[in-house]
């Protein structure tokens, strides 16, 4: 059963395009995350699905009904803000039941809901208290729970957690899932931080351009990248890419790049590698391994640049094939800069795009 | 190191190492209050300062010295007896060419006025400027362009046009009028202060207002109300002393009884009949002067702000 | 999911966000009916023949050519010219040399502000009376200078028709520099405290910071000060009356009580259109480039 579909939709400002025809379908119950980096049409789409801004072509729906021309209020859902957006000169008593009073519910019910939405996020304590006397994490939290006494399908999360520090960001993600798993309410939350979208997500849609280039979930989008772009954007640090050609020698097949053959032939798709045709073949810096053994064709000489410990692993840079590369050695083992090193590639989970047209062969 | 030790024992070894001992530049720089650079600083403010005093100073003065003594006297020695009469003449008895009923009658005129003018003005400013910042309609921004541009426009191009207006409209020559006219013109202004205000607020409020359901009026009274109070005291700062100061309106837009308190100064020092009082001009022009002051000394950094971004009112 | 769920019709164009429309109505009529209704009709009268009443008889242009050969119009040219040169240069060049003093981390500055800022609280009547009453020749600074030994001390800008328009000058000097001084004051307090430390580092003096470096970076802050200024000065109206009503004779005359004059006590409306379009005239020429500048060639660079 779908929860939130979108059908066509399109937003231009102007001459500027913000979403191209998009079309997204999100399941009952599900945690959905919009990534992408900023100006990507992230946040513009889910102030599309709240009603705050109007849509150029194309349909809402949610739970089955066209809510395309409906007021937010209308739509049945819940909002968090980046900035929290409580109102500064209410209580948060207050703050969690305007809506309520807007809509001229029952002071019982309110109370009633009030008092329920502050349990499950354990700011009974802070009821009387302004906003400015909270702590940012306090506040996110208030701000959850108005969308919480709502009662509501869908919750929309607008990087509810990029204005709060390191340490209370990665509380507050656990317990925003902790939350969903108790309410399974369908929720869709925006980010440009790929932890929070790799971590909570059921799905994961990362949108560049207006234009959502992968729907799926965490792992998947992990592990094999529909196009070079969301390649690229997921993983710290960034998938190895090498430019080159491929070649078939003996039964095997070779990824030629600047006088270095990589053998692909552990690639899973090996078989739509056409030799001559130009690849961007892609490594992440866990999937290559230091390797004193390896020998022949799989051995590759690099030097070590650059290392940066990191305390549970070590990120080295390395100049392979006249390029920098990264790889990540698990344990605390040092190499100096200078250090020649052989490395040896895991090629059965590596990604190779087509050049010209940068998707996954 | 030892030897230093050794012949100097109260020292300690940390104390002793080369660099940290107590010779040589340490500790605070040594400032000097008659600096050079404070002579003239301060030197130059102070002269600068007292300029502006003066004709403060010199209003106090004369409003406190008998004609005598002013006839006689320099203008800025301190009144060798003070009376008060001037005032009480000022206020009560002096003569507009029309009445001798004093100032009082253009105190309450001005009064009549400045209230409703400052109400309207900053009540309809306020909710145009939230429609403009939060309830972007199509046109409003050339609307807003326009009445921005016509804060430019000197007055004397549209006095007449309104004029006729007011004069169809039945109201010509009286408060109701004025107060129109007033309205008119602090709207650019006004318009400008709050939008640009309103604008400045995370809109994120305002879209969790709408998501709670909330519309254009109770987010206006409920949200961006008793969020805005200082932007109002602004508004209201920069209205009472524009309002209060204003001659033009008063003089084209008002008959000779309801002339606010600048016209009626005006007629009372430069009517041409009689024998000039300076003593009694000098009250009567610090009496005017009085409500703008009071407000500019009470409200202190937010008459700052009313007045930077007043100031395109000029 | 198809069409037929289309429960929501799309509400009228005219009556969406009905309230905000309505909340700007009066913003609406006074910018169309009175900003260019009011501004449109002046320009249209003023090429009319109107005397105590507007009558639609077109004259041509015949009410310009008597504006520029009245010697009144000329002389109040003449001192708005006078006066705005001046009042430019001195506004600009005080007001930014006292921001740059209180920017040195003074002791009273509030003090120091309350101070230079007060006048402006006063109406242009109230500055025009006292001044009139300092500059008084029988017992203002005159006097009091002369009674000190220099008996032959001359300072009567007011009786003088030579000068009259700079005794104008001080007291406009007097009331509004102090808000030259705080708009140059909050530029100078907007500049990044960093590019002071740099300067420092550096060892470049002071006042060659200033010069080279501050007053380059506060160039909006200029151009916006100069624009209030100058639509101030076009203005003048209130301070003329108070302190000199014009005299002596008509000496100190200026557009704005031409205009005045002409309209509402001569009964010669066609004049005082013609005039009041010169004067719009005169703003256009100072507005138009400015808004240029700051808008149209700010959309090219971009």
């Amino acid at each position: 059963m779908t929860s939130v579909s979108v059908r066509d939709l399109s937003l231009n400002f102007g001459a500027v395009t913000v979403l191209d025809r998009l079309n997204l379908d999100i399941n009952h119950g599900e945690f959905l995350v919009l990534l992408g980096s900023s100006g990507c049409g992230k946040s513009t789409l889910l102030n599309c699905i709240a009603g705050l801004l109007d849509v150029s072509e194309g349909q809402i729906f949610i739970k089955d009904r066209n809510v395309t021309w409906e007021e937010p209020k209308d739509r049945g859902i819940g909002m968090v803000f980046q900035s929290y957006a409580l109102y500064p000169q209410m209580s948060v008593e207050k703050n969690l039941s305007f809506g309520l009073q807007v809509a001229r519910v029952p002071q019982a019910e309110i109370d009633k809901r009030v008092a329920r939405a502050s349990e499950i996020l354990q700011i009974q304590p802070l009821l009387k208290r302004k906003p400015a006397e909270l702590s940012g994490g306090q506040r996110q939290r208030v701000a959850i729970g108005r969308a919480l006494v709502r009662d509501v399908d869908v919750f929309l999360f607008d990087e509810p957690l990029s204005n709060l520090d390191a340490k209370l960001r990665s509380e507050l993600r656990v317990e925003i899932k902790r939350l969903h798993q108790s309410l399974k309410n369908t929720m869709i939350y925006v980010t440009h931080d790929q932890i929070e979208a790799l971590t909570l997500a059921d799905r994961i849609a990362v949108m560049k351009g207006g234009v959502i280039q992968q729907l799926a979930d965490p792992m998947t989008i992990y592990n094999a990248p529909e196009n070079l772009f969301v390649a690229g954007f997921i993983g710290s640090p960034s998938m190895n890419f090498f430019r080159g050609e491929v070649a078939a020698k003996d039964g095997r097949s070779f990824v030629q790049v600047d006088g270095v053959a990589f053998d692909v032939s552990a690639y899973p798709a090996r078989a739509g590698l056409q030799p001559g045709q130009k690849v961007v073949l892609g490594l992440r810096p866990e999937h290559v391994k230091i390797d004193e053994a390896a020998a022949g064709d799989a051995a590759h000489q690099a030097v070590v640049d650059i290392e940066e410990p990191m305390g549970a692993d070590n990120l080295l840079w390395l100049t392979l094939a006249g390029q920098s590369m990264s790889v990540r050695i698990a344990g605390q083992r040092r190499y100096k800069p200078g250090t020649n090193v052989r490395l040896s590639f895991d090629m059965g989970v590596a990604s190779i795009f087509d050049a010209a047209s940068e998707n996954r062969l | 190191m030892l030897k230093l030790v050794a012949n100097n024992t109260i020292v300690s070894e940390y104390e002793a190492v080369p660099g940290r001992v107590t010779s040589g530049p340490h500790g605070p720089k040594p400032r000097r209050i008659l600096s050079r650079r404070n002579i003239v600083v301060y030197g130059t403010l102070i002269v600068v300062a007292l300029y502006y005093l003066l004709p403060l100073y010199v209003m106090i003065m004369t409003s406190l010295k008998g004609m005598p003594e002013i006839r006689i006297g320099n203008i800025f020695a301190p009144p060798v007896e003070i009376t008060f009469e001037p005032w009480i003449k000022a206020w009560a008895q002096a003569c507009t060419g029309l009445n001798c009923d004093g100032l009082s009658r253009g105190f309450w005129n001005s009064v009549r006025i400045t209230v409703p003018s400052v109400i309207i003005s900053i009540a309809v400013a306020s909710v145009n400027g939230y429609a403009l910042a939060n309830w972007r309609f199509k046109g409003a921004d050339l609307f807003f362009a326009i009445l921005i541009i016509g804060a430019f426009i000197p007055y004397q191009v549209m006095i007449y046009p309104i004029v006729i207006v007011l004069r169809e409209m039945g109201i010509y020559g009286t408060l109701t009028g004025l107060i129109m006219v007033h309205t008119i013109f602090g709207m650019p202004i006004l318009t400008l202060l709050f939008r640009n205000y309103f604008a400045g607020l995370p809109e994120e409020l305002f879209k969790a207002a709408r998501v709670d359901g909330a519309g254009f009026w109770t987010i206006y009274f409920k949200i961006m109300l008793p969020m805005s109070l200082p932007i109002f005291v602004v508004a209201m700062i920069l209205q009472v002393t524009g309002i209060w100061n204003d001659f033009l309106f008063g003089v084209v837009f008002t008959r000779p009884e309801y002339y606010p308190m600048t016209v009626q100064l005006n007629n009372i020092v430069n009517s041409v009949q009689g024998v000039k009082e300076y003593n009694v001009n000098m009250a009567a022009t610090l009496l005017t002067g009085l409500v703008p002051l009071t407000i500019y000394f009470i409200s202190g950094r937010l008459f700052v702000r009313g007045i930077a971004a007043g100031a395109v009112k000029g | 999911m198809t069409s037929q769920t289309r429960g929501s019709a799309r509400p009228n164009q005219w009556l969406r966000n009905l309230n905000a429309k309505i909340a700007s109505i009066p913003m609406i009529l006074t910018a169309l009916v009175i900003f260019v209704g009011g501004t449109s009709w002046t320009v249209l009268y003023s090429f009319t023949n109107s005397k105590l009443l507007p009558r639609l008889s077109f004259v041509g242009l015949d009410q310009y050519v008597r504006l520029w050969a009245a010697p009144r119009w000329l002389i109040s040219i003449e001192n708005l010219a006078i006066y705005g040169f001046f009042s430019l240069i001195f506004s600009l060049v005080i007001g930014f040399v006292l921001a740059a003093l209180m920017d040195q981390k003074i002791r009273f500055e509030n003090t120091f502000r309350t101070i230079m800022l007060y006048p402006f609280a006063l109406s242009f009547i109230v500055t025009g009376l006292v001044w009139q009453w300092l500059l008084n020749p029988q017992y203002g600074i005159q006097s009091i200078v002369r009674s000190l030994g220099w008996t032959n001390f001359n300072f009567d800008p007011l009786y003088n028709s030579d000068i009259v328009i700079y005794g104008i000058l001080i007291a406009a000097l007097w009331q509004g520099t102090g808000l030259v001084m705080c708009l140059m004051l909050a530029g100078l307090r907007g500049i990044d405290e960093d590019i002071w430390k740099a300067a420092r580092v550096d060892g470049i003096p002071m006042w060659k910071t200033y010069v080279l470096v501050i007053i380059p970076m506060m160039r909006g802050v200029f151009i916006t000060t100069l624009v209030i200024i100058a639509s101030g000065i076009v203005k003048v109206y209130d301070l003329v009356v108070a302190q000199t009503s014009g005299g002596p004779g008509i000496a100190s005359e200026v557009p704005a009580k031409y205009v005045y004059d002409y309209m509402f006590q001569a009964q010669n409306l066609g004049q005082g259109f013609a005039a009041s379009t010169m004067m719009l005239v005169t703003v256009a020429i100072i507005i138009v480039p400015w808004a240029y500048l700051e808008f149209g060639g700010g959309r090219k660079r971009a």
